[in-house]
């Protein structure tokens, strides 16, 4: 029993993280049509910003790494995308594609190929004691940042003006803006709630992890694809709930898999997302959404 | 008000509207009626500014203003509102959302809502439904309303009878005779002809892009038989 809580707390942990990388993409890609390749690097270079600013209060920290990707998610939006707009999708996937290229070979010039290591998080390294359940403080913090990063989206999304019009924009952009909706201004503030995603999960990987390299931003992206993938694209409540899973599912596989073939862990995660494609070829929400309108 | 002069509109090679010059004056329904692919839609839609991928050229002026090379919501703010062929409404959106964010910073906003549920009382009574589980007709009256809620003074329909009932295409002539009663200029696409000519002050046909004839006045005879194909002419 003990150690049924304790691998939940895990996977909910790793679902909840994993939902982080696939809202950032999945809300770029609902509202603006963008497939944002370059939202791995947003991770990346939010992630250095806490290498670099460790030796501050953590506060100050936190509020270093979120600004990073916030202000250079706004500004991808502003000198990249902005003058693209009205491309089709295609053309916004080279966009992206050359960006997240054109950053990691930047990283690589300036910061160089070597992994830095962050103290940050490290009081978190710690067992928290339930009785007799045993927990990592931090999958006990990410967890918690999680749900309250996930609540306060679905605030945002449902109770303020702004949330209107990114649902608006992200149903119908054209007719958004054919009501008055600013195309820039929910650009901006989409680039800005994705980058400020990116630098949730960068703050909660430095913490888990500590180590940073030009490509830490890979693995978030990959999963975020195919998070929003298996939830549905374009549906953020998909992107949440497949993000979830995979999260989930990684920890069971972890865990049931027997000990000569769990290095395939991830091997056996993707098959069984391929199943899931077969048999839901337009994602979890897809499925559901098409289910609510009957 | 609105003044159109010379209008083209060029999807590539493909030449969907040619020379089209008309004017739409406060407190005046203007139709255009024609076949489909005569340029109908092209031509509100070059107004509007919701044209992806097309080429406009000639001059579009609201009150001596250009609106060539303004945005959409630009345009929004100019006073210019369309109601799209398919009502275009947000179905994730409930009834007042779909209101509330077309009024977001107009400064008359809360009366707005209060004067489309006046005009269209199935949207109070569904306010919190989802737009996309009204009926067709319910949903051509929270887009007529929608369209309202940004306070426009140019009026733009598409199609708004298609796919209602005759009871329902009534309802929504009556709003736009009432529309236009309060001052606003309307430019109507319509494919119900002869209702459409009676409650215009002037018509246009269109025909592969070209205007192909007009008519000043109520119900007009010729102008049916040049939209049918059997002319006189």
């Amino acid at each position: 029993m003990t150690e049924v809580v304790q691998y939940a707390v895990q996977a909910l942990s790793l679902g909840g993280l994993y939902a982080l990388f696939a809202l950032g993409v999945a809300l770029v890609f609902g509202v603006g049509g963008i497939v944002n390749f370059a939202h791995g690097q947003l991770i990346v270079l939010s992630m250095y910003m806490v290498v670099a600013t460790d030796a501050l209060p953590w506060p100050l920290t936190v509020l270093a790494a979120l600004l990073t990707a916030v202000v250079l998610g706004v500004a991808m939006e502003t000198f990249v995308f902005r003058p693209a707009r009205g491309a089709d999708e295609s053309t916004y996937l080279i966009i992206s594609f050359a960006l997240a290229l054109a950053i990691q070979a930047l990283v690589l010039m300036i910061i160089g190929a070597t992994a830095k290591s962050t103290s940050f998080g490290q009081s978190l390294a710690r067992a928290v004691h339930f009785g007799s359940v045993q927990v990592p403080a931090v999958d006990l913090v990410t967890l918690g940042v999680a749900v309250l990063s996930l609540g306060g989206l679905v605030y945002l999304l449902r109770g303020t003006r702004l949330g209107v019009r990114l649902r608006a924009a992200a149903e119908d952009f054209e007719m958004a803006r054919l009501v008055g909706v600013k195309a820039n201004g929910v650009m901006s503030a989409t680039f800005a709630l994705g980058g400020l995603l990116a630098g949730i999960a960068a703050v909660l990987l430095c913490a888990s992890g500590g180590v940073v390299t030009p490509e830490s931003g890979l693995q978030p992206l990959l999963i975020a694809f195919v998070a929003t993938v298996i939830g549905g694209m374009g549906s953020l409540g998909g992107a949440a709930i497949g993000g979830g899973l995979l999260g989930v599912l990684t920890i069971v596989l972890q865990v049931v898999l027997p000990q000569s073939i769990r290095s395939y862990r991830d091997a056996f995660v993707f098959a069984l997302v391929i199943a899931l494609l077969y048999f839901r070829p337009a994602g979890l929400a897809g499925t559901l959404r098409k289910q609510e309108r009957v | 008000m609105l003044s159109v002069t010379d209008l083209s509109v060029r999807y590539g090679a493909v030449s969907a509207v040619r020379g089209l010059t008309i004017a739409c004056e406060k407190a005046s329904i203007v139709t255009l009626v024609g076949p489909n692919g005569a340029g109908k839609s092209s031509s509100l839609g070059a107004i509007a500014g919701s044209l992806r991928g097309a080429k406009v050229g000639g001059a579009i002026e609201v009150d001596g203003v250009s609106l060539l090379g303004k945005s959409p919501e630009q345009r929004v703010d100019r006073g210019v509102a369309l109601v799209p062929e398919g009502r275009r409404i947000f179905t994730r959106l409930t009834v007042q959302e779909n209101l509330e964010l077309a009024g977001y910073g107009r400064p008359n906003a809360a009366a707005g809502i209060e004067s489309v549920f006046a005009r269209f009382p199935v949207l109070e009574k569904y306010r919190k439904r989802f737009g996309g589980l009204l009926s067709g007709g319910e949903q051509q009256q929270l887009a007529i309303g929608r369209a309202l809620m940004t306070e426009p003074r140019l009026l733009l329909l598409d199609e708004p009878s298609l796919g209602l009932s005759p009871l329902l295409v009534e309802q929504v002539f009556e709003s736009i005779v009432e529309l236009r009663a309060q001052g606003l200029a309307i430019l109507l696409v319509e494919q119900n002809v002869g209702r459409a000519a009676e409650i215009a002050d002037k018509s246009f046909v269109l025909r592969n892009g070209v205007i192909e004839g007009s008519a000043i006045a109520a119900v007009d005879e010729q102008l049916v038989r040049v939209y049918f194909g059997a002319e006189e002419r």
